[in-house]
């Protein structure tokens, strides 16, 4: 097999003294989807942020692309074509829909910025529509598509996505996992997911890693963490 | 009436300086969440390195008042937006990231070193600059003596105040500069998540911020010819006064504040009593912060998740 794209070698993160990560191995392969599943707390989104470099691993390594990303500042890091649907969305409140796209467009320079514009408006046609409205009058799941557009207008080749599913109604996150799809089946995008909903992830996911209290748990093929009972009774009981 | 047109004119030209140093205060807040306490000590260091310059230019033979002007404008931004840069460096950026308090301590700090550094290098007496705008135009003649006068350095101090808010407002509207600065402050983690590089946009927040400062600076020296190391002191409590009133963030809020603040210590000095016009200002700053502590144009604390 190819290169990886993306690859953290013993990992270690950590809150003050408080371990959060601790010795994470995960590899992304390009054209992927993989996705880390667990409970809260579980140091999911520490991996999503550790690495963006905020906060910089303490021990190991992360390597995207060929190069040692772990001790660039998070700036850095983005401009190296990562970019990152984060936890809580965190779309800019008071800038309108289409000033959150331009901030996401930040870091592709000299792209086609119409050009990008147009393709996320055909993934999210809402998008277009509430251009000239402000990020903080939208609702969870128009906030969701925007958080997505925005880190999808800097042309990346890992998206990172933090819960994209979190709070939002059925018929919205059936909507939001079809676009991931989509974006990796017809752009060959690669995708780094970090989800609570388990089912949804492990059936859109090539493969998958099961992520307890900052250790990777279990590992597998997407239809294989599915089928482990101690994956379907930790966290698909009660699902679907 | 004749009276009250006058203290108009006269509010306004104070609140604009008030206004331009309030700008400083509030953008500094508004991105990295502190009181910039040196800021007013960075207007005073902006007049004397006008003042200086002034005097330099003299003595090397330029008197042209217009051509002196604009180059006494351009070293004194610039050389003030170093100041502020370099205040920002040494005493605030080590302490990012640290509690909440440290930065503010360190401010009192800048500003305390900023008076002594002066007082030390330039002498604790005033400093005066001969009046080098003159010229008073009559508006209104009332007969008997009753006349609403502007002079041209309340003119200047108005256009250039205004000229400034303008493209400064386009700035933050509308260039991708501007755009990284409201990123930095609607959620700075976000901001560099999308590669913006954070320390340099506020770098660039605390470098405009102390030019608008020495333009106020500039101002301040032209319109009373008068400074000493002290003068950042009251001014900069009464811009940051402008700054709440306003509230403190908003950038046409500073601008209003700043305005509201001049008029009121005008004629609270024209109509009660000229010793007591900073009690005046300082009552709003408790009146605001007690019954509308988001100020007028402040926006609320809840935003919709």
């Amino acid at each position: 097999m190819s290169e990886p794209l993306l690859s953290i070698k013993g990992v270690s993160a950590f809150y003050g003294n408080i371990a959060a990560l601790k010795g994470i191995d995960v590899e992304v392969m390009p054209g992927e989807i993989v996705t880390i599943i667990g409970a809260n707390g579980a140091g999911k989104s520490t991996l999503m942020m550790t690495i963006c470099g905020d906060p910089q691993a303490r021990e190991g390594n992360i390597i995207f692309e060929g190069r040692d990303i772990t001790h660039l500042p998070t700036y850095e890091i983005m401009r190296m074509k990562i970019a990152q649907s984060p936890e809580g969305r965190r779309i800019f409140p008071r800038m309108t829909v289409f000033e959150n796209l331009q901030m996401g467009a930040a870091t592709a320079e000299g792209g086609d910025m119409k050009a990008d514009l147009a393709r996320v408006y055909s993934l999210f046609p809402i998008l277009e529509k509430r251009s000239n409205q402000r990020g903080g009058t939208l609702s969870g799941g128009e906030q969701q598509m925007l958080a997505i557009g925005r880190a999808l207008m800097s042309r990346p080749r890992l998206l990172l996505l933090d819960e994209p599913s979190l709070g939002l109604a059925p018929l919205i996150v059936r909507q939001i996992f079809s676009a991931i799809r989509d974006l990796n089946q017809r752009e060959k995008l690669t995708i780094f997911l970090v989800e609570q909903n388990a089912f949804h992830a492990l059936k859109l996911a090539h493969r998958g890693y099961v992520m307890v209290n900052g250790r990777i748990a279990m590992q597998g093929t997407g239809s294989e963490l599915l089928e482990r009972p101690e994956v379907r009774s930790a966290y698909l009981e009660g699902g679907r | 009436m004749e009276y009250f047109l006058q203290q108009l004119i006269n509010g306004l030209a104070l609140g604009s300086i008030y206004g331009l140093v309030a700008i400083g205060y509030t953008m500094v807040y508004g991105i990295i969440g502190m009181i910039n306490f040196a800021h007013g000590d960075i207007f005073m260091v902006g007049a004397f390195i006008a003042l200086i310059a002034f005097l330099i230019l003299v003595a090397i033979g330029i008197t042209a008042i217009p051509l002196a002007l604009f180059l006494v404008l351009l070293i004194a931004m610039l050389l003030t937006a170093l100041y502020g840069w370099a205040v920002e460096r040494i005493a605030y950026r080590p302490l990012r990231g640290s509690f909440r308090l440290a930065p503010l301590i360190s401010a009192i700090g800048m500003s305390i070193v900023l008076q002594n550094y002066v007082q030390l290098a330039q002498g604790a007496r005033v400093k005066t600059l001969q009046p080098l705008i003159t010229g008073v135009h009559t508006l209104f003649d009332f007969g008997n003596r009753l006349v609403v006068q502007i002079s041209n350095i309340q003119i200047l101090i108005i256009l250039t105040t205004f000229a400034l808010m303008t493209g400064f407002s386009w700035l933050v509207a509308s260039t991708s500069l501007g755009r990284d600065m409201r990123a930095c402050e609607q959620d700075l983690k976000m901001a560099a998540l999308l590669g913006v590089d954070t320390n340099r946009t506020i770098s660039l927040t605390f470098l405009l911020g102390a030019a608008l400062a020495s333009v106020a600076g500039i101002m301040y020296l032209l319109y009373y010819g008068v400074i000493d190391f002290h003068i950042g002191f009251v001014a900069g409590v009464k811009a940051f006064t402008a700054a709440v009133l306003g509230g403190i963030g908003s950038l046409p809020g500073a601008m209003l504040g700043g305005l509201l603040i001049g008029l009121i210590e005008t004629y609270w000095s024209a109509y009660f009593s000229v010793q007591y016009k900073d009690v005046a200002a300082f009552s709003i700053l408790i009146i605001v912060l007690i019954f509308m502590p988001t100020g007028i144009l402040g926006k609320p604390e809840v935003e919709k998740v």
